[in-house]
């Protein structure tokens, strides 16, 4: 089994998902190609909004839009949507819950451009902001099919988006389900539920473990909230040993902290390790080199669930690598390059 | 204009009423913005019959998960239409001077203002977009032109003949995000959207020129963009003149008011953003001007 690399699979899906939907239109804040909407712009550019390094206005302005009938797709990066203007998201879309797509790009360590470019607690405020509906896409399919479970969506949905190469882990044909978690493997000793970029980093742990008979049920969230699906309460249940959790973000807020509270709340008896950035901000690196300073890595992962087994499972780095390579992910390290920044 | 001073005497008296009945309250608003408000209601604005079978009377609940519809205090606005405009009332506090005005314009009912600030009625002390009058949430000051520019773009957009107006206040000059608003509607070019600016010179922390000065705030405005006219707010032939005068781009007419016109009381005091009236001494001069309204 491999793994295909997709180059700015938002670009064309975006053109086309958008064809027939006249009431969709695009915002940014001058950083257009950036997020992948340069050619979106050339394309419909009736339906395009440039606004300018101004996201306070950018997003009551969005409200404006959405007021009258129109899906804003506010795009830009994630840091300045939730941290820059946080009191105009609430108080201009989501207070009067309204249709407008927040598209947040540079999820948590996704990029070298240090603490103001990173995104590392997003989906913590923006899970505790009411009406808002948190997305987030881990592989090329996710990115594809994220837009109609966005748009159905009556109220204003806040999306972490990736961009530039993006795997594709899930076939094509299996799209992103609203408030429903894929399998990606089963087993009885350990539950591992992953979101994001770190789905990739995770199977590559589950398959070594499997490979060293230590049965794993994987789960890979896309709909950090609502968080009802059933799947989850019940895949924690039933873990022998445990749970683990994976994400590209702080562990406070965030997913490890969600499937915490349906553990507890569901009785489920079971301990729980978080893999996530501690309660630190990070700085400029590639990605290899923070993944594996904040234990984002497979390694990393490794690590957690081996603390939950109490032992260690013999499972060596390059054991790792072999599988990564073997799935087709290709090397750990990528090149830096501005564009990764900009 | 006879109606509209009469409406205009009706703010200030029924907003008096209510802060000698209460104690306190937003009473120098009333007397700064009497004469905008009611030449917008009487004059300017071009607004659809209210309809008062949408008016939640009782807390509906806030947008989202079965509760209340955005927008809902437009009702008294009439059903949204291509033809007609919309209003963005943006210093939500001036919420009790702009009931008293749709009270004086036949908008709501005049009971209606027994529910204000009590708890479960729609008619918040600082208003959202349950109250009447409130369009848009604006309650946290500088919001307010920004959503109106998202308004009047989509308007433009479909080619509506029906305005965008705002109504703002001076102190909102210095968030950063009017200037950014207001950078936006000239670059788009935004014809459909006219701001009127209550320019009483006050805010909480005292004088606006004490507290962070914003003038010369006409040639700032038409430094970025927009089209700026200055008048004597409380002169209502002037002020219709300059709202109904012609502008390609955004237009921002800076009324120039007096915080205390009408209730010459309040000049006495330094602060005038709220109006405290504790003792039968304090009292006493307001007392009188209320006799002297009520003729």
């Amino acid at each position: 089994m491999s793994f295909e690399v997709v180059s700015r699979p938002h670009v064309e899906s975006f053109i086309a998902w958008a064809k027939d939907k006249p009431e969709v239109v695009v915002l940014t804040a001058d950083l257009t190609n950036s997020c992948e909407v340069g050619l979106w712009r050339d394309t419909y550019p009736d339906r395009f909004f440039s606004l300018g390094m101004a996201e306070q206005n950018l997003l009551s302005f969005a409200g404006g839009l959405a007021r009258e009938g129109y899906t804003p797709f506010v795009h830009t990066f994630s840091v300045f949507l939730y941290r820059r203007a946080y009191d105009q998201l609430a108080m201009s879309i989501a207070y009067p819950n309204l249709r407008v797509r927040l598209v947040g790009f540079l999820p948590g360590l996704t990029t070298p451009g240090g603490a103001t470019h990173q995104a590392i607690e997003d989906i913590a405020i923006m899970r505790a902001t009411p009406n808002m509906t948190v997305l987030e896409v881990g592989d090329a399919t996710d990115v594809e099919t994220v837009l109609d479970v966005a748009q159905s969506v009556p109220g204003p949905v806040y999306l972490r988006m990736l961009r530039g190469d993006v795997p594709r882990l899930f076939p094509a044909s299996d799209p992103l389900e609203f408030d429903r978690a894929r399998v990606l493997s089963d087993g009885d000793d350990v539950t591992i539920f992953s979101a994001g970029i770190e789905t990739e980093h995770a199977m590559v742990v589950a398959r070594a473990l499997a490979e060293s008979g230590i049965g794993v049920r994987h789960l890979h969230i896309s709909t950090h909230k609502p968080f009802g699906d059933p799947q989850i309460l019940s895949s924690a249940a039933r873990a022998r040993v445990g749970v683990v959790t994976v994400e590209n973000h702080t562990v406070v807020g965030g997913l490890g902290s969600a499937v915490a509270e349906v553990m507890a709340e569901g009785a489920a008896g079971k301990r729980l390790v978080r893999v996530g950035i501690g309660d630190t901000y990070a700085h400029g690196g590639s990605r290899q080199y923070l993944l594996a300073e904040y234990g984002l890595d497979a390694s990393g992962i490794l690590r957690a669930v081996e603390s939950l087994l109490g032992s260690p499972t013999g499972i060596v780095p390059s054991d790792l690598d072999r599988l990564r390579m073997d799935l087709g992910f290709g090397a750990a390290s990528r090149p830096v390059n501005a564009e990764d920044s900009l | 204009m006879a109606r509209t001073h009469g409406i205009a005497a009706g703010i200030r008296r029924r907003v008096l009423e209510h802060v000698l009945a209460e104690g306190e309250g937003y009473l120098s608003q009333a007397c700064s913005s009497a004469e905008i408000l009611a030449l917008l209601y009487a004059r300017i604005l071009m607004l659809g019959a209210p309809e008062p079978s949408r008016w939640a009377e009782t807390f509906p609940g806030v947008p989202g998960r079965g509760g209340a519809p955005a927008g809902l205090g437009r009702w008294v606005h009439g059903a949204a239409d291509p033809r007609l405009d919309r209003l963005v009332f943006s210093p939500a506090h001036y919420a009790l001077p702009l009931y008293a005005a749709l009270i004086e314009v036949g908008r709501l009912p005049e009971r209606a203002l027994r529910s204000f600030n009590r708890d479960g009625s729609t008619l918040d002390m600082i208003g959202a977009e349950h109250s009447p009058g409130f369009e848009v949430t604006t309650g946290s000051l500088g919001q307010g032109l920004s959503q109106a520019a998202g308004i009047a773009t989509a308007r433009k957009t479909r080619g509506e003949s029906g305005r965008v107006w705002v109504f703002l206040s001076d102190g909102e000059f210095q968030e950063g995000q009017t200037w950014e608003a207001l950078a936006s509607a000239s670059f788009y070019n935004l014809g459909n959207l006219r701001v009127v600016v209550d320019a009483n010179g006050q805010q909480c922390d005292g004088r606006i020129s004490g507290v962070l000065g914003i003038e010369p705030l006409g040639e700032r405005v038409r430094a970025f963009g927009a089209y700026a006219r200055e008048v004597d707010g409380h002169d209502v032939v002037a002020l219709e003149e300059a709202l109904s005068g012609p502008a390609e781009g955004p237009l921002v007419v800076i009324a120039r008011t007096d915080p205390t016109r009408g209730l010459p009381a309040l000049s006495k005091r330094k602060m005038l953003h709220t109006v405290r009236l504790a003792s039968g001494e304090d009292r006493r001069p307001y007392e009188i001007a209320y006799q002297e309204m009520l003729g």
